[in-house]
């Protein structure tokens, strides 16, 4: 099976994220970047499908040059090789420009199976994967807890507010998978060392044939006008309980009329 | 004045009604019902159309057949905007509705102006921002607990509606819907009370306590990654980055430290107290009550109280 695995670079949700003050644009620059975490879990799925029914396994990324060390990181863990679309013009895309961007060039790659995060953590928008199967007209199986493969047929097991669905579809199919899916595995030595060798494709909007006006800020379908600094919580009483401490504790619900 | 689409997920949950108190500010009111529909409660809320959607098209595959129908009805009464929960169903929708009409999104607003601007909470809670959809008409997904609904009465005129769908929209089928222990406690994203437990509160049989807790206060229950990763609780109770964003009136954190990534799910709720045993905890940074010590100790005392005053 021909699996592409989607993976994007994010800042680290654990570090100090912001918005760049010249664009108003997610800062890359000069955060700590790591691969989006549910992204891994994608990975981990690839690889787990491809040991059990052979094929090859590509990372597909957007994103700025310094994308490279999530690419090398992704590729340590087991996949083939990479593809990395890197342009400027890409700087400040839409989701509906990226998800244009990343169906295009996923049209060239013949993939059976294209493996995706249910969502990233800096935007959460949770909107790519059906984008890019509505864009390139195959079916969606989505927020997936499960899956099984059966030669061309996939099942998914999505968790839903209620309980969960059980969806099918035949390849070729986007599946978005969330943490619950599997365990990722760390990279070994010989991975980190082999994922130097591994091949990693560049392409730049012209490869794809896609004009720098219909991407980046000049393409974009929507705009942040402006941002701000939510004001910080301040820590409020914090009592020692001697003994009454959930006599308190609802003392306090009660003055705030929530018994 | 133009019409403003609401789609509204089956069962009108409070999200619709918040929804419907929105779209008041932005032009006449029609919902998109997929399902069965409570036209009452739609009305209430201010719905002077209810566009209805039912069968096998809409209820045998995943989402697709249902952005085809309202992108087909946007281009049929060209609304001034779309607005859509910021629920799994809800942001598919809005994404295949995005592509098809080349047209911009937002998603999790808490506001949304006259002008179509939508104020999203970002990073954790750290950043409001305020954005607009540049090219196209507004379609923007509402996270719940945003607004307070107010009724608005109306007597909707229900117009069915037919879903189209095409060969690729029925690729993915939907065959087998599961639903799991449900009970009487409020959806968690819309619950007004929320009640969490952390890895502190040891294994599952002790999140007993917890639920007690948030029974007591009418509320929903929630957990941290750590409580879900060990076991403790199912993950689709999971606060924080990587689960439910909720923004209670108040969210009660028992034996939960408090990272970041926890924070990210739950620091925009009203008023938040907390137990933990650490007076370190960073959970108690953004405490209004905190109450360091045992939480064996303080919960079942608590509940204890509460009772006492019912
Ligand atoms: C990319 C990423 C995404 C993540 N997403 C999420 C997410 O969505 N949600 C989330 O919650 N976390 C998330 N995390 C994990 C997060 O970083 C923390 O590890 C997690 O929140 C810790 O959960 P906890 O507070 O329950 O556990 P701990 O940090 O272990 O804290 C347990 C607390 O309980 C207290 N305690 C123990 N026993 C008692 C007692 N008897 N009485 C009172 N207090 C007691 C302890 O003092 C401690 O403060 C994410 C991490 C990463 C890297
Ligand atoms: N720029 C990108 N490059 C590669 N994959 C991406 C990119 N943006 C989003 N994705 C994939 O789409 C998933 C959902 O992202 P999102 O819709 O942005 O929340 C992510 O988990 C990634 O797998």
């Amino acid at each position: 099976m021909n699996i592409v695995v989607l993976v994007k670079q994010v800042p680290d949700s654990g570090a100090e994220r912001t918005l760049s003050a010249s664009d108003n644009t997610v800062e890359r620059g000069s955060a700590s970047n790591v691969i989006n975490e549910m992204d891994e879990y994608a990975i981990e799925e690839a690889l787990k499908i491809k040991e059990a029914h052979g094929g090859e396994v590509t990372v597909l990324t957007m994103g700025p040059a310094g994308a490279t060390d999530s690419i090398r990181k992704a590729l340590s863990m087991g996949p083939d090789k990479a593809v990395h679309i890197s342009d400027d013009a890409l700087h400040g895309s839409c989701a509906v420009a990226t998800s244009k961007v990343l169906a295009t060039a996923l049209g060239t790659l013949n993939a059976d199976l294209v493996l995706c995060g249910a969502e990233s953590t800096d935007g959460r928008v949770q909107v790519m994967p059906h984008m890019i199967a509505e864009r390139l007209g195959i079916a969606a199986l989505t927020g997936a807890r499960k899956l099984t493969v059966d030669g061309s047929q996939l099942t998914a097991e999505r968790q839903t507010d209620e309980g969960y669905e059980v969806v099918t579809a035949a390849t070729p199919a986007v599946v978005s998978v969330w943490d619950t899916i599997n365990e990722p595995r760390y990279p070994s030595f010989k991975g980190i060392m082999a994922a130097k060798k591994k091949p990693v494709q560049t392409l730049s909007l012209g490869d794809l044939g896609i004009a720098a006006d219909e991407v980046g800020a000049a393409g974009a379908t929507s705009a942040v006008l402006e941002f701000a600094q939510r004001p910080p919580r301040s820590a409020g009483a914090k009592v020692i309980d001697e003994g009454e401490g959930g006599v308190q504790l609802v003392q306090f619900l009660a003055t705030e009329k929530f018994v | 004045m133009a019409e403003v689409l609401v789609v509204v997920e089956a069962g009108v949950k409070k999200v619709t009604l918040e929804m419907l108190t929105i779209a008041r500010g932005l032009g006449e009111v029609s919902a998109v019902v997929f399902g069965e529909a409570e036209t009452g409660k739609l009305g209430e809320y201010g719905a002077q159309k209810i566009y209805h959607a039912q069968g096998e098209e809409v209820d045998g595959y995943l989402v697709a057949p249902k952005a085809t129908a309202v992108a087909e009805l946007v281009k049929r009464v060209q609304p001034a905007a779309v607005l859509l929960a910021s629920s799994q169903e809800g942001k598919e929708i809005a994404a295949r509705l995005a592509v098809k009409l080349d047209n911009g999104l937002l998603t999790d607003a808490v506001e949304v102006a006259a002008d179509g601007t939508a104020t999203q909470v970002v990073f954790a809670g750290a950043t409001i921002v305020k954005s607009k959809v540049t090219r196209g008409l507004p379609i923007v997904t509402i996270r719940p607990n945003s607004v307070t609904p107010s009724p608005a009465p109306a007597t909707p005129a229900v117009e069915p509606l037919t879903v189209a769908a095409t060969e690729a929209d029925k690729l993915t089928k939907v065959v087998e819907r599961v639903a799991e222990q449900k009970g009487s406690r409020p959806e968690l994203t819309e619950a007004s009370i929320v009640v969490s437990g952390g890895r502190g509160v040891g294994n599952a049989d002790n999140f007993k306590l917890v639920e007690e807790v948030a029974d007591l206060l009418g509320g929903a229950v929630g957990a941290s990654r750590a409580a879900v990763d060990s076991g403790y609780y199912p993950h689709q109770f999971q606060v924080g980055q990587t689960g439910k964003t909720v923004s209670p009136q108040l969210y009660v954190a028992l034996g939960i430290s408090g990272a970041i990534q926890h924070r990210a799910g739950m620091q925009t709720s009203k008023t938040i107290v907390a137990v933990n045993k650490d007076p370190e905890a960073p959970i108690f940074e953004l405490a209004d009550y905190g109450v360091v010590g045992d939480l064996f100790k303080i919960v079942p005392q608590a509940a204890e109280e509460i009772r006492k005053r019912k």
